[in-house]
């Protein structure tokens, strides 16, 4: 089920353009993420029910005060929109860091050692490929109680397929480069060999992979909150916020276009980055 | 062709296995189930009682193995909440999941075949570039966000569609649309790639040379071996949808097999929940499989001598 | 009457860089077997392929005359010559292994040409099919219509283009190097049967090889290509006889001649490699490899006559005496 990636072609114009443009968009984000606390206008968790669901400024009635208007509880939207950035982020690189660990180590054991543990490092994959992620990981949130640490360490366990498959693929060809070959005479241990000339040389194709995966894993959090079952309230997930905010989108449609405009363009400006990466580097990322 | 096909059904068996056991484990994750399901208010007597009910007084071993000998049979147990068998709550759901999963399927294909041949034949020109940006836009679109807009747009203010529920077909194409999003970018990015290969090949360079039109070098000579991987990926991504189709289903009310998990999990209905897992895992397994033999249908080498 | 194909200064250039055919010229007869020979990379497939209108993306081609049957093929739309491949001219490619879509079976590859250009039932289509499979020297061929090509070796794949090229009854048949790919058996027994062919059925054919041996086999006529030019043409037994060129010479002497060759004489070979010609290329592309190069002919070279239908491109003016 591997499918080379034609496009690893040279540099276009436009392409580096859309690079430019998710590093932007990825650079603020992080921007906002970090620096939350210092540049949200108003508490984000203050509820003021005299002043609820205030409208953005550019529609009649709104105002500079609340620029992206207030929420059912009278929350500063923007306030929330900038921390719900953080959570995103943090989710998405936190989740990353749990899987890139788990599908890389399994990954490189299987496409190093070859034979049985490959074989056993396939059947993972095989099998972790059949789990419905969205299921699981709201089954595991709804028995064990929706927190942070819970949805991360869950979400990382489900999401690492991809990384193993890459890290597997792309060490079995190196492996089979000379130079690896030559390090194997000259007496190198297997566990040098591993940090000095394995990993350096797949590391390029593993960091498209986890611009990829930080994506996706924004994008399934926000699922998972807006079910319920992800971030715990009050914190401002993007998905918590839509979830809140369902019941009132048929008459204020702009309280779910916010939160999912922001999470379109997130998710879009780091894909655009990791496709940007990919073609720099000239990377496979098989599925 | 037949060990290899007896080699792929081992496997598949030995997934199912694991599913299993991994469903299990996790719906006793929480601890004590008995408590769970009692709720906050039950006395030690209700709890007591119904951990006999159920057979959670007995080891967690013979639980497990209680669970695998009757799903053997097609016995997935009883639900608590629901009070009925697990299968034939699964079998009633079931149409409603399959109808959205194959209509996002053929959604999909509709959509990206003839995207993928186009960006394929105008390879590098503006449109092209567009067929990737469509690609790439419905890669970043939250299913979820996407099905509340097209409720409000579609639904409410132009009112082509139902917003929600099972009556009719209508109200399957909303959640259709939104469901064949998340296979579109693959499937396009696949069609355009093996389109381009095709179109580069010696064969096609001897269709042309016979003077064949362009229709039939195109869609009967370059497509038929382009068709190849987007049909395997096709249905795997089949097998995705039913995975994510629970969110779909939660947004457009739709009870399906994944508006009946989603309830089960509120309720700590377990046996419903690892049953759902399983099944889910289950038509994937039988979905790649399906996948391998319509590539052998499609590809004579693979059919062997 | 005119000839069957004139082709007269053709150039073809692959994006803006590479010249890959400067200025070809040759016409083929009709009923004759024109060989166009050459090493590896002068040109020969891209401007069988430019003839064809099949060059691959990027390639683009130019000339002052390009005509089949007197019609103008320069003119002729994607349809037009649609119309005219595969019917009134086939092409045999140098790749058989690849060149069958491996989706479909023989039979349906065969058919499908005779179905478009003629209108056929599926059924005349099918039994001339089998009756070319059968004249291609294909036993059972009624067993091998059904057959996908990767059941095929290669030399049973070259004899079912073959015959895929002839469902049309082509006035012109261009074959490039339709046996490099196959072992040396199978070699002769598909030229033999392209040399037969030719003569029953009166095929003009534009045969394209390396290999001059097969040349003085069966060709009527021989253009030898020097990076992407014709650098001398003429009549089968004058050009072995009195080639005028050093490069044809040096070609002639690469090849073993049985009774003429001593046995202690070593055989030649042409020292170096084709160059690369960009378009601004001027004066004889073989001055560097030439032992008889000097400054002049780094400048435009004449195109000179030795005799009617023998021409070369070389500012020698004497023959020179290469072969003893
Ligand atoms: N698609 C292409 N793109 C760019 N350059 C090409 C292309 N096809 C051919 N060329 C160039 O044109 C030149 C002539 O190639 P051609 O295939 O005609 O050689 P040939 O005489 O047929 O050689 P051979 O005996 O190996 O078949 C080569 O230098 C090659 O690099
Ligand atoms: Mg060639």
């Amino acid at each position: 089920m591997s499918v080379a990636v034609v496009n690893a072609g040279p540099k276009r114009g436009w392409k580096s353009v859309s690079t430019w443009i998710g590093a932007v968009i990825v650079g603020l984000a992080v921007f906002c993420a970090l620096a939350a606390p210092w540049i949200v206008p108003y508490d984000p968790f203050a509820q003021d029910l005299g002043k609820r669901l205030v409208v953005p400024f550019w529609m009649t009635g709104g105002s500079s005060e609340h620029l992206l208007g207030t929420d059912q509880l009278g929350r500063d939207y923007l306030s929330r929109l900038i921390w719900g950035c953080r959570i995103s982020i943090l989710i998405g690189v936190t989740v990353t860091i749990v899987s890139g660990l788990i599908g890389i180590t399994i990954g490189v054991l299987g496409g190093f050692l070859g034979g049985r543990v490959d074989d056993a490092v396939l059947f993972a994959i095989t099998t972790r490929l059949s789990i419905p992620v969205v299921l699981v990981a709201l089954a595991v949130v709804g028995l064990l109680g929706s927190s942070m640490t819970l949805l991360v360490l869950t979400l990382g366990l489900l999401l690492w397929d991809r990384f193993a498959v890459v890290a597997r693929s792309t060490t079995m060809q190196v492996r089979n480069l000379d130079f690896v070959a030559a390090a194997w005479c000259a007496g190198c241990s297997r566990f040098r060999i591993l940090s000095r000339e394995v990993l350096p040389n797949i590391a390029s194709h593993l960091v498209v992979v986890a611009t990829l995966e930080v994506a996706l894993a924004i994008l399934l959090e926000a699922a998972l909150s807006f079910l319920g079952l992800g971030v715990p309230p009050p914190l401002p997930s993007w998905g918590l916020m839509i979830a809140e905010a369902k019941d009132y989108m048929f008459f204020s449609p702009w309280v779910i276009v916010i939160p999912g405009v922001a999470l379109f363009v997130l998710v879009l400006g780091i894909n655009l980055l990791g496709d940007g990466l990919r073609d720099l580097f000239g990377a496979r990322t098989d599925t | 062709m037949l060990s290899f096909l007896t080699r792929r059904l081992i496997v598949a068996f030995l997934v199912a296995a694991t599913v299993m056991t991994l469903a299990f484990i996790l719906t006793r994750l929480s601890g004590d189930l008995a408590t769970s399901i009692a709720g906050p208010n039950a006395t030690q007597a209700d709890i007591d009682a119904i951990r006999k009910a159920y057979g959670l007084d007995r080891p967690v071993l013979t639980q497990f193995f209680d669970w695998v000998g009757r799903a053997l049979t097609g016995d997935l147990g009883e639900s608590y909440f629901f009070k009925a068998r697990v299968s034939a709550l699964i079998a009633e759901r079931m149409p409603v999941t399959l109808t959205l999963g194959l209509t996002g399927l053929v959604i999909a294909l509709v959509v990206s075949l003839p995207l993928g041949i186009l960006a394929a034949v105008r390879e590098n020109t503006a449109l092209d570039r567009c067929v990737q940006l469509v690609a790439l836009l419905g890669q970043a679109m939250p299913s979820f966000w996407l099905g509340l807009i097209l409720m409000i747009t579609l639904g409410l203010q132009l009112g082509w569609l139902p917003i929600s529920g099972t009556g009719s077909w209508q109200h399957f194409v909303m959640p259709g649309i939104v469901l064949a999003f998340s296979a579109i970018p693959a499937l396009t990015r696949l069609t355009r790639a093996g389109m381009i290969q095709a179109m580069g090949s010696d064969y096609i360079r001897t269709a042309r040379a016979k003077g064949l039109s362009r229709a039939s070098i195109l869609l009967k000579h370059a497509l038929r071996n382009a068709a190849i991987p987007v049909v395997a990926i096709a249905a795997v991504q089949l097998g995705f949808m039913l995975g994510g189709s629970i969110v779909i289903e939660q947004v457009f009310a739709l009870h399906g097999v994944g508006y009946l998990a989603w309830e089960s999990i509120g309720k700590n209905d377990f046996p419903v929940v690892q049953a759902v897992v399983l099944v889910l895992a289950v038509i994937y397994v039988a979905l790649t499989m399906l996948a391998d033999l319509m590539n052998a249908v499609l590809d004579p080498r693979l059919r062997g001598p | 009457m005119s000839a069957l194909l004139e082709v007269e200064q053709l150039e073809v250039g692959f994006g803006s860089r590479t010249s890959a055919v400067r200025g070809t010229s040759l016409t083929v007869e009709r009923g004759e077997t024109h060989c166009l020979v050459g090493e590896s990379g002068c040109g020969k497939s891209v401007t069988a392929l430019a003839v064809m209108n099949l060059l691959a993306r990027g390639g683009h081609r130019r000339a002052k005359r390009l005509s089949f049957q007197g019609e103008d093929l320069l003119k002729l739309d994607d349809n037009g010559m649609a119309r005219l491949r595969g019917n009134a001219m086939a092409m045999i490619f140098q790749e058989p292994m690849t060149s069958l879509n491996p989706a479909y079976t023989v039979g349906s590859q065969m058919t499908e040409v005779l179905r478009r250009h003629k209108g056929s039932s599926q059924r005349v289509a099918t039994d001339r099919a089998a009756d070319l499979l059968a004249r291609v020297g294909i036993t059972a061929p009624g067993l091998r219509l059904g057959q996908f090509p990767h059941q095929l070796s290669g030399g049973l794949r070259q004899r079912v283009m073959i015959a895929m090229a002839l469902m049309c009854d082509p006035q012109l048949l261009i074959a490039d190097e339709p046996t490099t790919a196959l072992d040396v058996t199978v070699q002769a027994q598909i030229l033999r049967l392209l040399a037969e062919l030719q003569r029953d059925l009166g095929l003009g054919m534009l045969l394209i090889t390396h290999d001059l041996g097969i040349v003085a086999r069966v060709a009527t006529r021989v253009s030898v290509m020097y990076a992407g030019e014709v650098v001398e043409s003429a009549a089968t037994a004058q050009l072995f006889a009195d080639p005028k060129h050093p490069y044809t010479q040096g070609l002639l002497r690469c090849v073993p001649v049985p009774g003429k060759q001593r046995q202690d004489e070593p055989l030649g070979s042409i020292p170096g490699t084709v160059p690369r010609v960009g378009p601004g290329f001027e004066g004889c592309a073989f001055r560097e490899r030439c032992s008889f190069a000097d400054a002049t002919c780094a400048h435009q070279i004449p195109r000179k006559t030795a005799s009617p239908g023998h021409d070369y491109l070389c500012r020698l003016p004497a023959p020179v005496k290469a072969l003893t």
